[in-house]
C-alpha cells in the first residue's frame, strides 16, 4: 500500500484536480455554450460582456426550426436515409459476415484484405466517379443516391464488425443444425441471428451515425431543398441568414439529438462501434 | 447418406461462401472498385465527365496540378492540419486516458467524467464547425474573455485572418478528434497486468518511471495505429474546413480535398480535379499499406 496522506501527497491529488476541472473546461465548454446561445434571443448572443446563463430565457429558436416545414424535411430525410442504409447495410453485413466466420474457402485472405483497406479510400477521390454514374443514370438528387452512397462507406467495416461477433459465438451451435439435416441458411435465421443481437446493434449504430454525419456526398449528389439531409440544413441556414445564431445552434441541437440518445442508451454499443476497427 | 448425396452436399459447401458474400462483393466491385477505376481513366481524359467522347490527355492534367502553386499549398496545409492534430489527439487522449485512471479520483467523479470527456465526439463536424465559428467570432465568447484576461488587445478575426485562419481550424479538429484516443488507450491501461507496477513499486520506481519503462512501451501498438488510422481520416477532412474557411481567406486553409472539391464543383474542372483525386488516393493507399503491414506484423 502507498502512503497517503503525507503534504506531498494531498497536493499531487490536488494538482490532479485542478487538471481534471481544466479538462472538462475544454471538452464542455463549447458544447456549452451552443446550448446556452440555443436558448437565448439573436441579439442577447453578441451582447458584452457574454452571458453565462440566458438573461431572457427563449424558446424562439426552437420554434422557429421546428414550425418550418422546410427544416422539418431536413430532419425527415436525415432519419430516412440513415434508417434505410442501416436496415440494408446490417442484412447485407450480416450474410458476408456468416460466409467469413462460418467457411473456409479459396481467396478468404486476400478479401479480408480488400475490405480492410477499403476503409481508407478518401471520400473525396469516390465523389468524382459517383457524381458522373449519378447524374448518367438520372438519379440525381434522389433517395436512391445517397443510399447506394452511403452503403458503400458502411459496408466494409460493418462487414468486419459483424464478423468479429460472430467468430465469438460457438460453431456447435450452427453445426447441430446441419446434423439434423438443416442448410446453413436455415442455421443463420433460426440459430445465428436470434444470438446475434448485441452484434447487430452494434453495427447499426455505426452504421447511422456515419449516414447521420455525412455531409460531401449529401453536399454534391442532392440540389434541390426538399432532398437535402440535416448537416446541409444547418449549412444552409449559415448562408440564407447569416446572423441567426440562435437557430443554428438550436438546429445543431436537434440534430446531436440522436447521436446524444444512442450514447446514452447503448454506451457500450457505441463505443464498440467507434473503436472496434482501430483496437483490433 | 449416398456418396452422391455427400458430394452434393459438398458442393453446396464449396459455394454457399460465395453466395453469402455476393451482395457485398457486388457492391464493393461495382461502387468503389469500379469508379476507383473510372477516376483514373478520367484523369487521363480532357473534359472528362461533362463530354460524352472525352479525347486523351495525358498526363497533362498531373502536369497542370504539379504546376499549381496553390496545389503544393494545399499540400502544405494538409499536412500541418495532420501532423498537429494526430500529435495533440494523442497528447490529450493520453494526458486525459492517464488522469482518468488514476487511483486519486474517486470512481463516480471518474465515470461521470468519462463522459464528458467524449462529448466532442458526440457532434458532427458541421456542427463543431458551426460551434467553434460561434465561440470565435470576432463579437464572440473566446475574445471577449482573451481581452478580459489581457491575452489579446484587440478582437481578433480567428477565421478571416491569413495569419490565424490555419492554426484556428486545426485547435477546433483537435478539439473534435482526441476522444478516439482517450477511449482505446484507456481501455489500453485497464488491460496492462497489474503485475508489473507491483514488481515496478517493490523495486524502488517513481511514477515518472512507471510511466516510461511499463505504461508507454504497453501502450505502443494502441498509439501506433490509431495514429497511422487517426492520420489517414484527417488527412480527407473536409466538412470542417468547408464551413468555418471554406479554404480562405486567399487559400491559407486550402487543403488537399477542399482543392479537389473547388476544382471539380465551382470550376467544373473535372478531369484535373479527378488527377487531385488520384493524388490523394495514392497518398492514402501508402498510409494503408503501411497500416495493413503493421497490423499484419503484430
Amino acid at each position: 500500500m502507498r502512503k497517503r496522506h503525507t503534504p506531498k501527497d494531498r497536493l499531487i491529488t490536488a494538482a490532479l484536480h485542478v487538471a481534471l476541472a481544466a479538462g472538462l473546461f475544454f471538452a464542455a465548454f463549447p458544447i456549452y455554450w451552443m446550448l446556452n446561445s440555443s436558448f437565448k434571443s439573436n441579439t442577447e448572443i453578441f451582447a458584452l460582456p457574454p452571458s453565462i446563463l440566458p438573461k431572457a430565457f427563449t424558446l424562439e429558436a426552437y420554434a422557429a426550426i421546428l414550425g418550418d416545414p422546410v427544416k422539418l424535411r431536413f430532419f425527415f430525410n436525415s432519419y430516412f436515409v440513415a434508417g434505410a442504409v442501416t436496415v440494408l447495410t446490417v442484412l447485407i453485413a450480416l450474410l458476408a459476415a456468416y460466409g467469413f466466420s462460418r467457411f473456409n474457402f479459396r481467396g478468404k485472405g486476400s478479401l479480408n484484405t480488400l475490405i480492410i483497406s477499403t476503409q481508407t479510400i478518401p471520400p473525396i477521390t469516390l465523389l468524382i466517379p459517383f457524381f458522373g454514374l449519378v447524374v448518367s443514370y438520372g438519379i440525381f438528387d434522389t433517395y436512391v443516391a445517397l443510399i447506394l452512397t452511403y452503403l458503400v462507406f458502411t459496408l466494409p467495416y460493418a462487414i468486419l464488425l459483424m464478423t468479429g461477433y460472430l467468430n465469438t459465438l460457438p460453431r456447435d451451435l450452427d453445426e447441430a443444425v446441419a446434423v439434423d439435416g438443416g442448410t446453413s441458411w436455415t442455421a443463420l435465421w433460426r440459430v445465428i441471428v436470434p444470438i446475434s443481437l448485441p452484434g447487430i446493434v452494434a453495427t447499426s449504430v455505426y452504421t447511422f451515425l456515419l449516414c447521420w454525419n455525412e455531409f460531401l456526398f449529401a453536399l454534391t449528389l442532392t440540389k434541390s431543398t426538399s432532398m437535402r439531409t440535416v448537416p446541409i440544413g444547418i449549412q444552409l441556414l449559415m448562408g440564407q441568414h447569416a446572423f441567426e445564431w440562435n437557430q443554428m445552434m438550436a438546429m445543431s441541437v436537434l440534430g446531436s439529438l440522436p447521436l446524444l440518445l444512442i450514447y446514452l442508451v447503448a454506451q457500450r454499443y457505441f463505443l464498440a462501434g467507434m473503436t472496434a476497427g482501430s483496437v483490433k | 447418406m449416398t456418396r452422391q448425396k455427400r458430394s452434393h452436399h459438398k458442393l453446396k459447401r464449396a459455394v454457399a461462401p460465395y453466395l453469402y458474400l455476393s451482395p457485398s462483393l457486388l457492391i464493393i466491385g461495382l461502387l468503389m472498385l469500379l469508379p476507383m477505376v473510372t477516376v483514373i481513366a478520367y484523369s487521363f481524359q480532357n473534359s472528362a465527365v461533362l463530354r460524352r467522347d472525352p479525347s486523351f490527355a495525358g498526363l497533362k492534367h498531373y502536369q497542370a496540378i504539379f504546376d499549381d502553386p496553390v496545389f503544393w499549398a494545399s499540400l502544405w496545409h494538409t499536412l500541418y492540419f495532420t501532423c498537429m492534430s494526430v500529435i495533440f489527439h494523442m497528447t490529450i487522449g493520453m494526458v486525459f486516458a492517464l488522469m482518468l485512471n488514476s487511483d486519486r479520483i474517486n470512481p463516480t467523479l471518474r465515470n461521470i467524467l468519462r463522459v464528458l470527456y467524449i462529448l466532442p465526439w458526440l457532434f458532427t463536424a458541421v456542427i463543431i464547425a458551426v460551434i467553434w465559428r460561434l465561440l470565435l467570432e470576432p463579437n464572440g465568447v473566446v475574445n471577449s474573455i482573451l481581452m478580459q484576461i489581457g491575452i489579446i488587445g484587440s478582437k481578433v478575426e480567428w477565421f478571416s485572418s491569413p495569419e490565424t485562419a490555419l492554426h484556428a481550424v486545426t485547435f477546433a479538429n483537435i478539439w473534435a478528434g482526441y476522444p478516439l484516443f482517450m477511449v482505446s488507450l484507456l481501455a489500453g491501461l485497464q488491460g496492462i497486468p497489474k503485475d508489473f507496477y507491483e514488481a515496478a513499486d517493490i523495486d524502488g520506481a517513481k511514477a515518472y518511471q512507471k510511466l516510461i519503462f511499463i505504461t508507454i512501451p504497453q501502450l505502443m501498438p494502441i498509439i501506433i495505429s490509431i495514429s497511422l488510422l487517426d492520420f489517414i481520416w484527417t488527412m480527407q477532412v473536409f466538412p470542417l474546413i468547408w464551413i468555418t474557411t471554406g479554404g480562405g481567406p486567399i487559400y491559407s486553409t486550402e487543403v488537399l480535398s477542399t482543392y479537389t472539391y473547388k476544382l471539380a464543383f465551382s470550376s467544373y474542372n473535372l478531369s484535373q480535379a479527378s488527377a487531385s483525386a488520384v493524388v490523394i488516393l495514392l497518398i492514402s493507399l501508402g498510409l494503408t499499406l503501411f497500416y495493413i503491414r503493421y497490423q499484419k506484423a503484430r
